[in-house]
């Protein structure tokens, strides 16, 4: 069991973490945050291992990752 | 459940000024983790370069000087010399370092001052949109080089480890890329041993980090990351170019 | 009254630094200050100091701005090129706020020049030695116990306004020995809470930095140091007068400038002309109240300089034109005979065209 957090308003929607994920579950959200972006998001939290690649490759530390 | 990863403590909450998906966010948060974990923050100076990491001093949460273009590690070496005790990095881009700041970084280097030096190679100007820089390929297009960079007119790229590893006062010398979750994790490393050379007193350290401007490069930033290693990995080969103490073994 | 030593020029002075508590000299070769480094490389090393010789001016400069942010102080010297060189140093050290005391033995220019004493670097001292609004405190020592003197209250007014002071010397002071006392007295220390020493976790961070984007925060800026500027217009002129109190003719002249017209007044008072000099010590702030209220006492003005005429502007400005103001000078390294000097005070008394 792992608990990804997003810090939404920080993100500026590169999808860096997108393209990190090994389980294929982060995506850009259709919402658009304060800056005006499409913030990231995990799409099935369920199938998160906590490996925190997106983090890892994060320019803007959106992410904490628990496990 | 423990938290396995949050924004580092040396790194202050400001929002970082940079387009998304730059590298340089990666780069930032890799110095605060290695400042972190070595306990250092509170005697660690940082020298902020001219070029898009000018405000730099906003987002460590160390004390910091922002130096004229090219001049921070004489600015380093400036602090360094008045209070030994304390930890000093430089963060530079390529213009910076590798071009304004030439002779700062390679005597910088000779005196084997010591210091740690990062240097992050995005093979172009950033903060005055994009134009040729000492590291920019050639054949590539800048908006001062919007033929691409004609070798016989211009000259080629500065290799800066390669430079220095000929510089007998350099002490540890290696270039690392940001453009995937395991060169992150390498680049990491590369970082935390610079600091740790310099509390070991071992002298002048530099991290050169490859690293991407997707805005000037025209690119989405995953599309950049996949630019950088076509590109640049082939000419700007990672791997260590100096470890003094490590020859010594 | 201590005992007299005979010092040169440029050793008083870099002694007198390091009795200022200066322990971080960082230079670069140039002549004709060259034995200012050669002094210092010799004495850091034995008072626990630094002496590095940097790649260049630019370095050098810059290494100064950094043993500054850390809170110590720093000092370098150099001659007129290296000068030109150290202008963008300058800058960042009056926008970030920073002590710096910084040597100019000045040698004839312009470009490369010649190796020989001059006083040319007047405007680029008081004017503007680089980009932006600021200005440096410049004090012009006239003997070699004035080398000392003004070094060590030189590194006081750095610290105390954080502002870089310009000792604007030439190659005759810095080549000439003069027996000097070098009991300067304590050294006060001023509050750097503001310097690079590492939070120590307990303290938000410090940053020394003179980038301010937003156009209001600079300006801000501007005038919160030109406050400060006036505050030292008001309080920290220096000058010395000669034979003023009854004098028709007012010379004004620095350094060496001042010590030749000193015999040409001798001179000139001989031969029954009332004839004076206002030397100023501080060229910025320049006596310009003084040099006012003189205007309205004398009939004319004298400036000597070992330049083509650039104090001269000051003088006009100082007395708003009231007076006509002579120019008696040599430049590219040559030097005035008090004889010079003479006949153009005679000049003046005659009351000649200017």
């Amino acid at each position: 069991m792992a608990k990804v957090t997003f810090d939404k308003n920080r993100c500026k929607g590169c999808a860096l973490c997108v393209g990190a994920c090994p389980k294929g579950i982060v995506a850009l959200s259709e919402e658009i945050n304060q800056k005006g972006y499409h913030p990231a998001t995990v799409t099935d939290e369920e199938k998160c291992i906590g490996c925190a690649f997106c983090a890892t490759m994060c320019p803007d530390c959106v992410i904490t990752v628990e496990k | 459940m423990a938290v396995v990863f949050e924004k580092p403590k040396a790194l202050t909450d400001a929002v970082l000024h940079y387009c998304p998906g730059c590298t340089h966010g990666i780069i930032h948060r890799l110095v605060a983790e290695a400042i972190d974990e070595l306990g250092i923050q509170g005697k660690t100076i940082g020298i902020a370069p001219v070029g898009c990491s000018v405000m730099a001093y906003d987002y460590f949460d160390i004390d910091m000087v922002q130096a004229a273009h090219g001049r921070a590690p004489a600015v380093a070496t400036g602090v360094k010399r008045a209070n030994p005790e304390n930890i000093v990095f430089t963060y530079q881009g390529d213009g910076d370092l590798a071009a304004i700041g030439t002779a700062e970084t390679v005597h910088s280097a000779a005196r084997g001052e010591n210091i740690t030096v990062i240097f992050v190679n995005n093979a172009i100007y950033g903060m005055t949109g994009g134009q040729m820089a000492p590291t920019t390929l050639p054949g590539q297009v800048t908006q001062t080089s919007p033929y691409g960079r004609d070798t016989a007119s211009v000259g080629f790229p500065i290799k800066v480890c390669e430079l220095l590893s000929n510089v007998d006062g350099a002490t540890y010398l290696e270039r690392v890329a940001v453009n995937n979750v395991k060169n992150v994790k390498a680049a990491k490393k590369a970082i935390k041993k610079a600091f740790q050379n310099q509390i070991e007193g071992k002298g002048f350290s530099l991290v050169e980090v490859v690293s991407t401007f997707p805005t000037n490069w025209g690119l989405t930033p995953q599309k950049a990351l996949d630019w950088l290693e076509e590109n640049m990995l082939p000419y700007y080969p990672l791997g260590v170019y100096k470890d003094k103490f490590a020859e010594e073994k | 009254m201590s005992e007299k030593v005979l010092m040169k020029g440029n050793e008083a002075l870099a002694e007198a630094a390091i009795m200022a508590g200066c322990r971080h000299y960082l230079g670069y070769p140039i002549t004709p200050q060259t034995e200012i480094a050669a002094y210092m490389a010799k004495r850091m090393p034995k008072v626990g100091g630094t002496f590095l010789q940097a790649e260049s001016e630019i370095a050098a400069i810059n290494m100064v701005i950094g043993v500054s942010s850390a809170g110590k102080r720093a000092m370098t010297s150099s001659s007129s090129p290296g000068i030109s060189l150290k202008g963008e140093g300058l800058s960042y050290l009056a926008g970030c706020d920073l002590p710096a005391f910084v040597v100019n033995v000045q040698r004839g220019g312009p470009g490369l020049g010649g190796i020989q004493p001059s006083q040319s670097d007047y405007f680029q001292a008081v004017k503007g030695t680089s980009h932006g609004d600021y200005r440096m405190l410049v004090l012009a020592p006239a003997s070699v116990q004035e080398m000392v003197t003004m070094t060590f209250k030189g590194f006081d007014l750095a610290d105390k306004y954080r502002m870089t002071v310009m000792l604007l010397a030439d190659g005759t002071m810095g080549q000439m020995m003069e027996p000097v006392s070098l009991d300067m007295g304590e050294v006060t220390e001023y509050d750097k809470s503001w310097a690079v020493t590492g939070t120590n976790c307990e303290r938000s961070h410090n940053i020394v930095n003179s980038l301010f984007l937003k156009p209001e925060e600079l300006e801000k800026k501007n005038f919160e140091r030109y406050e400060k500027y006036r505050v030292i217009e008001e309080n920290e002129v220096m000058y010395e007068e000669y034979m003023m109190d009854d004098a028709e003719y007012c010379i004004v002249a620095f350094g060496i400038a001042a010590r030749i017209s000193k015999n040409a007044i001798d001179m000139a008072r001989a031969k029954g002309i009332k004839v004076g000099m206002l030397r100023p010590i501080t060229l910025w702030p320049f006596p310009k109240k003084e040099m006012r209220a003189i205007a309205d006492r004398v009939k004319s003005f004298i400036s000597v300089e070992l330049s083509m005429g650039q104090m001269i502007e000051d003088i006009r400005l100082a007395t708003e034109c009231t007076r006509p103001v002579y120019l008696c000078n040599r430049t590219g390294g040559m030097i005035m005979t008090p004889e010079e000097v003479l006949a153009k005070i005679e000049e003046a008394s005659k009351g000649g065209n200017n």
